[in-house]
């Protein structure tokens, strides 16, 4: 077949990167070729506009193992073990085909965790989605939640990993653009990690799992262009999982490793076949040779082409040692699983594919894998953002404060997410200490007798207003979850969900975001230790807002911690890091100015990272002392939202709080940096906050069944803490059920 | 005294049992967990099966309808048929029903979602080899986790599960739909009980509830006289 311009640009690439293949080639390429690179060098596969940025992310850090560049990044936990995580995103394919989407999202990132001889033991999500309710696109965007939430739990459940957390926002600009970022950690012994570096020439290459088809072909170039009316028939191009069959793989897969005959191993996510083989080539600085007549098919007549780009999933590709493939493939065997040699490492550094004895590719690895193109793409200009900077003339003044936060408390974005929940099995493995509903999950690692803190948080409308500081409030925000359980942060990962970077305002974002969690990051000490990078989040040429979701990790001795929820009467309420700073400029991108007056304006909430960090400090010594009989930080919603939150165990709370600013704003403005805890010793936690220089106003105490907050004289809101309940646990199952689809 | 906990290929509880048979149970019960693969044909010598949850074979069709037929079954049938105890849990249930140890069916809950959370159950009776340790009318809490729990049987079958005592455990919060809130029974010879809460996951503090090793305690103190 003749490469000619129309196919060059179907295939997604410029002509300028044709002619780069060309001279790396030496040559024209051929089809099979020709797809070959599109894949690797998608956006998706090479992150030809975000590599330059990413090299700003601190990535080194005392328990740091494995950074960025493997298939998951590993940290040291002590006693001779570790721990392997990442996040990925499978955006695209949610919204063309929720349920398979998001299910296989659950399976590319459980693959990256076992490669590297990780059993997975949690897993998280963070969703977005357009609003359920109040949209144009109300009922899609139902139909795309419930499809993702039973997708997530089809392949979770089955798996038998936990899904112990996440977080889930609806936004309009979610609407065509949902994101499903999956996160997944998996312990490993220290002396056990397997890496994707193939090594030793004439050592055979193994291919094992499911069989290929031509499911996902293109996966990953369709992950790397805007949606538009056509995008509907790219359905084909999303895969289908079988959770079962990656069961299988796993057990399989570790039992393998065992046997010590296993050199390298690497999933076949994005690009199947062709990634999986020319990265591992290229990471060991060695050539593959690969005959497609040998890989286990689903199908008869694929072409080359259709295999190489094939995504069909629950696969690996593995290379043992010389002689000793018997062991493998006697594993897999008992595990009834595909294992067949199909190709063999050479010392020529060059990916060669047969088919049908015939060479229908011949490319140099570091071509694919390292000479992508690499692009500084214009982003000197303003963030793009389209929402004023002044507060509105007129701020409303609210007329009934009771009857707003119902509201915000049954809002979507605020609500009990029991509904999505309990369709994960988050209990299985029986590690979960705290699982999903509270500010981190904990899991318990039965090896060495320490426990996980895990956290996800991402925020698009302070991103949206300001990348920089948005990015930086989501990680101090997870650091801040991490503390509120006694945990210590040891390192991140994160999903850059982004528009169109070849958008300038948008690259902006992009740039902005990063340079915010590398900030962050490096003073929060959570070295970023891989990720994924998600850009084209366009739909007819309408972005999501810049939504980068953090992951970040921590260390802790296993033990119970203090609760979200208020325990006892009587106890006293204090508020460690203060009232804050809530005002009108900064009030446009809380939950009360979307979910009241649905407008947004400003700027996110200020935050200071070093007093953030010393209200972490604080309150691990309150927490270790034994000090706190509940603990939970604020975020979105404010004071009056997380006091609802700690009133959903049934104790109510007498609050009084004097900043004088609006009632509204003391009530419902997002100032970072606090914590709210009950106590029957005050004056201890106050000795210790004195000592961190930070504030700990005591601003009421527990009481039996209602929840009431004022400033001393007026009374803001008095409501029964079972209304307070309801208004939260019902909503979610109420809009569901209203349009029939709970 | 020796436990063995049968494992499918999809198992994924397998792990959780051996550990809180291993670890969680006091010591002075000598208990000790192995696994059993699911073609062996022979159990070994142990005392008591597990059969733990999870997903057999993948269960895309009628969970545990493929199970049934595996190798390991027929020993487990010989080995109740012995007067053995033998405990399902969840799949274990599902693929004991299927296999015809135990009456009914497990549908699909009625909401038709997965259900994860903690529920209260009431101990229906003492007089069985799992439930020994627990008052009639006992309250305890165990998570649940699945998606085909729904416990199904015509009339006269209740009826009878009822009227032969054999129904050991009823959810006080039903999740699922299942009839006259069954949450566990057992076999006409009560060496046999299937459940659909996991007691292997209230072994521990840890874990919010320690009410799991009342169960597995029972069973295992009932050991010697079923194995006489």
């Amino acid at each position: 077949m003749t490469i000619t311009p129309e196919l060059v640009e179907q295939h997604q690439l410029t002509s300028a990167e044709y002619q780069k293949i060309v001279s790396l080639l030496g040559r024209e390429p051929s089809y099979t070729e020709l797809g070959v690179f599109s894949v690797m060098w998608s956006e998706h596969c090479s992150y030809k506009s975000s590599r330059i940025h990413l090299k700003k992310l601190p990535t080194q850090g005392k328990y740091v193992v494995q950074g960025p560049g493997e298939n998951a990044g590993i940290i040291g936990i002590g006693g001779g073990w570790v721990v392997a995580f990442k996040i990925e995103s499978h955006n695209h394919p949610s919204y063309i085909e929720p349920f398979q989407g998001a299910a296989t999202g659950v399976g590319g990132i459980l693959r990256d965790i076992f490669t590297m001889g990780a059993r997975p033991i949690a897993v998280m999500d963070s969703l977005r989605f357009g609003p359920p309710v109040d949209s144009p696109n109300g009922d899609r965007n139902l139909r795309i939640l419930t499809g993702v939430v039973s997708g997530i739990a089809h392949y979770g459940n089955c798996f038998g990993v936990p899904t112990v957390g996440g977080e889930c926002i609806f936004e309009e600009c979610y609407s065509a653009n949902p994101l499903v970022n999956v996160f997944a950690l998996g312990v490993c012994k220290a002396d056990e990690i397997f890496y994707a570096r193939a090594s030793g020439i004439g050592n055979p290459v193994i291919y094992v799992g499911a069989k290929t088809g031509r499911d996902g072909i293109h996966g990953a170039s369709m992950a790397s262009a805007e949606f538009t009316e056509e995008s509907k028939q790219k359905r084909p191009n999303v895969q289908v999982g079988d959770p079962f069959l990656e069961k299988l793989l796993l057990e399989a897969c570790l039992e393998a490793m065992k046997t010590g005959a296993i050199v390298a191993i690497q999933d076949m996510g994005a690009a199947g076949l062709t990634s999986s083989s020319c990265e591992m080539g290229s990471r060991g600085g060695v050539g593959i040779d690969i005959d497609l007549d040998l890989v286990p098919q689903r199908e008869s007549g694929m072409t080359a082409y259709e295999m190489l780009l094939s995504e069909s999933q629950e696969r690996m590709l593995l290379v043992a040692e010389k002689g000793r493939e018997d062991e493998v493939f006697q594993v897999f065997r008992k595990w009834g699983l595909d294992a067949v040699t199909i190709g063999v490492v050479t010392e020529d550094g060059k990916l060669r594919v047969r088919h049908h004895g015939k060479l229908v590719a011949e490319i140099p690895n570091p071509a694919l894998a390292d000479e992508a193109p690499r692009y500084d793409r214009p982003h000197n200009v303003r963030p793009y953002r389209k929402a004023p900077m002044g507060p509105p003339s007129h701020i409303p003044i609210s007329q009934d404060l009771n009857a707003d936060l119902l509201r915000l408390i049954g809002s979507p974005d605020l609500c009990s997410k029991r509904w999505i929940w309990e369709q994960y099995d988050y209990s299985v493995r029986t590690n979960t200490i705290v699982g999903p509903g509270s500010d981190a999950a904990v899991v318990r690692v039965k090896e060495t007798g320490t426990s996980i803190a895990m956290s996800l948080d991402g925020n698009g409308r302070y991103c949206y207003l300001d990348p920089r500081e948005g990015a930086k409030l989501a990680v101090a925000e997870c650091c801040r979850n991490l503390a509120t359980t006694g945990a210590v942060p040891v390192a991140a990962t994160n999903n850059l969900n982004f528009g169109n970077p070849e958008r300038p305002e948008v690259m902006a974002q992009l740039v902005e975001a990063i340079e915010g969690i590398a900030e962050a990051c490096a003073f929060f000490e959570a070295p970023i230790t891989g990720g994924n990078v998600s850009l084209y989040n366009e739909t007819l040429g309408e972005g999501i807002y810049p939504t980068p979701v953090l992951g970040v990790i921590g260390l802790m001795k296993t033990a119970i911690p203090a609760p979200v929820h208020f325990r006892s009467e009587g106890a006293h309420i204090l508020l460690l890091g203060g009232l804050g700073q809530n005002h009108a400029l900064r009030f446009g991108s809380s939950e009360y100015a979307k979910v009241i007056f649905k407008q947004l304006w400003g700027l996110p909430p200020q935050l200071d990272m070093a007093y953030e960090k010393r209200v972490h400090d604080c309150v691990r010594e309150i927490l270790a002392e034994g000090l706190a009989e509940s603990a939970h930080d604020l975020s979105d919603g404010g004071l009056a939202v997380t006091l609802s939150e700690c009133c959903t165990g049934d104790i109510g709370a007498n609050v009084a709080v004097e900043t004088g600013e609006r009632a509204e704003f003391t009530l419902f403005g997002e100032s970072p940096s606090r914590i709210l805890l009950t106590t029957a010793e005050p004056a201890r936690i106050h000795e210790i906050a004195l000592r961190y220089g930070v504030e700990c106003p005591r601003i009421g105490v527990t009481m039996k069944e209602r929840l009431q907050v004022g400033d001393g004289n007026t009374m803001w809101i008095d409501i029964a803490t079972t209304d307070l309940k309801q208004s939260f646990e019902a909503s979610l199952p109420q809009i569901l059920h209203t349009h029939n689809v709970g | 005294m020796k436990v063995g906990v049968v494992v499918f290929p999809g198992s994924n509880c397998d792990h959780d049992a051996w550990y809180a048979i291993n670890r969680n149970l006091p010591g002075a019960l000598h208990a000790s967990a192995e696994f059993i693969w699911h073609d062996s044909t022979d159990l070994g010598k142990v005392d008591a099966v597990l059969l733990p949850g999870g997903f057999s074979y993948g269960d895309y069709l009628r969970c545990g309808a493929i199970a049934r037929f595996s190798p390991v079954i027929g020993a487990v049938k010989k080995f109740a048929a012995a007067g053995g105890p033998v405990l399902g849990v969840c799949n274990g249930f599902q693929i004991l029903v299927e296999a015809g140890l135990l009456p009914g069916a497990l549908l699909r809950n009625q909401d038709l979602k997965f259900v994860c959370r903690e529920v209260t159950l009431r101990s229906e009776t003492a007089d069985s080899p799992f439930t020994s340790k627990l008052r009639k009318g006992q309250i305890v809490t165990l998570p649940v986790a699945h998606g085909e729990g729904r416990y199904f049987a015509d009339e006269r079958t209740l009826d009878t599960l009822e009227a032969e005592d054999r129904i050991a455990l009823r959810y006080l919060d039903n999740p699922n739909g299942s009839l006259r809130d069954i949450a566990g029974v057992l076999n006409r010879e009560r060496n046999v009980m299937g459940m659909m809460p996991h007691p292997e996951r209230a072994c521990d503090p840890l874990m919010g509830s320690t009410d799991g090793l009342s169960i597995l305690e029972s069973m295992l103190s009932a050991v010697p006289a079923l194995t006489r």
